[in-house]
């Protein structure tokens, strides 16, 4: 050590503890203002009936609780939420794990294929969806015009104006926005299982289905168990795709838990009903993220 | 009839030629080993035997017949890799039958050569559970059961032994040694540890550059080296090289004695070898020095703990080497050559 360097007393800049906290401290900032703040604020908006006519805190306990469900829209976005969210998922899935099988192969042209399949991922929700909007709208759908040409059908399908096919829709759009994700991490997920493994199941003769099911996905478990945590999140919570396409309609089909709470809270100014119905999803969540790791973490252990 | 036979093989990634024009045959239940330096080849060289790489050139003949374009499954080989690869999700039991259910076989039969493989290896115990839950030693055994069980026609190992410790090493050496006896299959082992190779194998392929530099049994590739990169690469310390005008001669170092001590049968070349230090082994002694009309080339002589003549460093000694010793290889290639006259 030269002498210059000897030091006898300690800095401030020396101490860890010190530094931890101070480069902690942007990021802990960040979400007690953005997040904590929010979230605190809606619980204590639950147990009033604040309103944008009547902006004063008075406590009614778990009135607004109940007469959020007794309001039949409510129960019909909660049973949507749950098929929404249930069904995306699968699909998500199955097609993010065939996607990342795709992906980790070597093949020409792989750097625009991983392109395309990241973009929905990379266009911000709104955008994307508009452009969704557009392609299911009601007059100049190109996929109906692609139907008619083929001799499909001969009316236009009104996709957003059935429940049906609203339904669909919605799912299919959120389905297409979260796959890229799900397939990046499913893709880590087959990058860390190890060279050998995969060439002693080709020693031991195995084909390309027994590899898939009895090796390939049981070693994915836990990194599936993740993609299809955040999946849901990610549906549970996003409005914007249910908004932008559908606001929820027609008559309430394609309502879902975080819509219902915006339309009910922000455009009805029920502020205090909209805080409940966003808490609402607050337990689901947290019960499906807490069964989800579990079983991630079991499946590491073995 | 070879069992396995490659021909002319040759395999490119990209530039780099990994595999440079190999012709190697091994015999009916011979263990032949693969030797050389990270690098040579040779573990893309068992790679595609074993069909997991396909050769950008030549032939692959698995019992006289032509296997090249053929997936793994669809040749007899089994296959222990260096990190065993067991399936950690699976149990031992499931790890060793599922290269008989990728067969198709019934479950009773499956069962039944389960517990046989099992037996083979003394791991019937530890059947129910999981690779994590077995130590180093266990899981080779699991690895080797799993390979064996569909009975294969030859069992290709790669560096199997290098992720075990020291000690676990030479025990585990040894049972792969008695089983291979045993059961008597053909073996190809790859490593780039020369003990192993000298002491594991019928025959040794020694790889360099993607080639096969020499094969020939352990003594043959120690006593009779064919070049001098199979010279330098086996034997520790390696053989002394010296270099005249004309060609290279060298000698192995526990050939290199001091003049008295060696026994006087047959001709003997001696040498002023100059000692600049001494490392005391235990069982040996190492003189780092140099021989005086070669003084800019190192050498080592290797004394054995039973010669205890004092030497002295900083002096010039008298060692010599019996003349039948000798080795005489060619300046340029670095080929071996007839036995040239030493010019004093």
């Amino acid at each position: 050590m030269t002498t210059t360097t000897e030091r006898k007393e300690r800095y401030l800049g020396d101490n860890p503890r010190f530094l931890a906290g101070l480069f902690m401290s942007p990021a802990v900032l960040y979400i007690l203002a953005l997040v904590g703040f929010p979230f605190v604020l809606a619980i204590v908006y639950a147990f009033t009936d604040i309103s944008t006519g009547n902006p004063e805190l008075d406590f009614v306990g778990w009135a607004t609780f109940s007469r959020v469900l007794d309001d039949p829209v409510f129960r019909e976005a909660l049973w949507n939420t749950f098929l929404f969210a249930v069904i995306a998922n699968v699909l998500v899935v199955v097609l993010a794990t065939a996607l990342a099988e795709i992906l980790v192969r070597d093949f020409k042209g792989k750097w625009l294929v991983r392109f395309l399949v990241l973009l929905p991922w990379v266009a911000p929700v709104s955008l994307a969806t508009i452009t969704w909007l557009w392609t299911l709208d009601s007059i100049f759908s190109p996929i109906d015009w692609v139907l008619r040409q083929l001799g499909l059908i001969t009316e236009n399908m009104y996709w957003l104006g059935q429940p049906g096919t609203a339904m669909t829709s919605v799912i299919a759009v959120q389905t297409w926005r979260i796959v890229p994700l799900a397939a990046v991490i499913v893709m880590a997920g087959l990058i860390a299982i190890p060279g050998d493994i995969t060439d002693a199941v080709a020693v031991d003769g195995a084909g390309f289905w027994r590899r898939m099911f009895q090796v390939t996905i049981p070693l994915l478990a836990p990194i599936i168990a993740v993609a299809v945590l955040f999946g849901v999140i990610l549906t549970i919570s996003d409005m914007s795709v249910v908004y932008v396409l559908t606001r929820g309609g027609p008559t309430n089909s394609t309502q879902v838990l975080s819509t219902w709470a915006f339309i009910k809270g922000i455009e009805g100014g029920a502020l205090a009903q909209g805080a409940a119905v966003a808490l609402f999803l607050l337990p689901v969540l947290i019960g499906i993220t807490a069964v989800v790791l579990r079983l991630a973490r079991r499946r590491e252990v073995m | 009839m070879a069992v396995v036979e490659v021909r002319g093989l040759r395999k490119d990634f990209g530039d780099v030629t990994a595999v440079d024009g190999v012709d190697l045959q091994s015999e009916e239940g011979e263990f032949l080993v693969l030797l050389g330096p990270s690098g040579c080849g040779k573990t893309t060289l068992l790679r595609m035997i074993a069909g997991l790489e396909q050769p950008t050139e030549g032939e692959i003949l698995l019992g006289g017949e032509d296997v090249s374009g053929l997936p793994p499954r669809a040749r007899r080989i089994a296959m222990v890799f260096q990190s065993y690869a067991l399936y950690p999700h699976m149990t031992v039991a499931n790890n060793i039958a599922f290269p008989l259910k990728a067969q198709g076989m019934d479950p009773e039969e499956r069962t039944k050569k389960v517990e046989w493989a099992a037996g083979l290896f003394g791991i019937e115990r530890l059947l129910q559970r999981r690779p994590r839950q077995l130590s180093g030693g266990e899981r080779q055994r699991v690895a080797l059961a799993r390979a064996l069980v569909r009975e294969p026609t030859v069992f290709l190992l790669d560096e199997p032994l290098s992720n075990l410790d020291a000690k676990l090493r030479a025990a585990a050496r040894d049972d792969l040694m008695e089983f291979q006896r045993r059961i008597g299959i053909t073996t190809i082992y790859v490593t780039h540890d020369q003990v192993e190779a000298m002491g594991m194998g019928d025959r040794i392929a020694v790889m360099n550059h993607g080639k096969v530099r020499q094969l020939g049994t352990p003594e043959d590739v120690y006593h009779h080296p064919a070049d001098v990169f199979v010279a330098q690469f086996l034997g520790s310390p390696p053989m002394n090289l010296l270099e005249t005008p004309t060609f290279v001669f060298g000698f192995r170092p526990e050939q290199f004695l001091p003049e008295g001590i060696a026994e006087s049968e047959g001709t003997r070349v001696p040498f002023s070898f100059h000692v600049n230090r001494i490392e005391y082994l235990g069982s040996e002694r190492y003189l780092y020095g140099y021989i005086r009309e070669y003084d800019e080339t190192r050498v080592i002589a290797m004394l054995p703990a039973t010669v205890t003549l004092p030497v002295a460093i900083d002096q010039d000694h008298k060692f010599s080497v019996p003349k039948d010793q000798l080795r005489f290889f060619d300046l340029d290639d670095g080929r071996r050559i007839a036995p040239q006259t030493l010019m004093r």
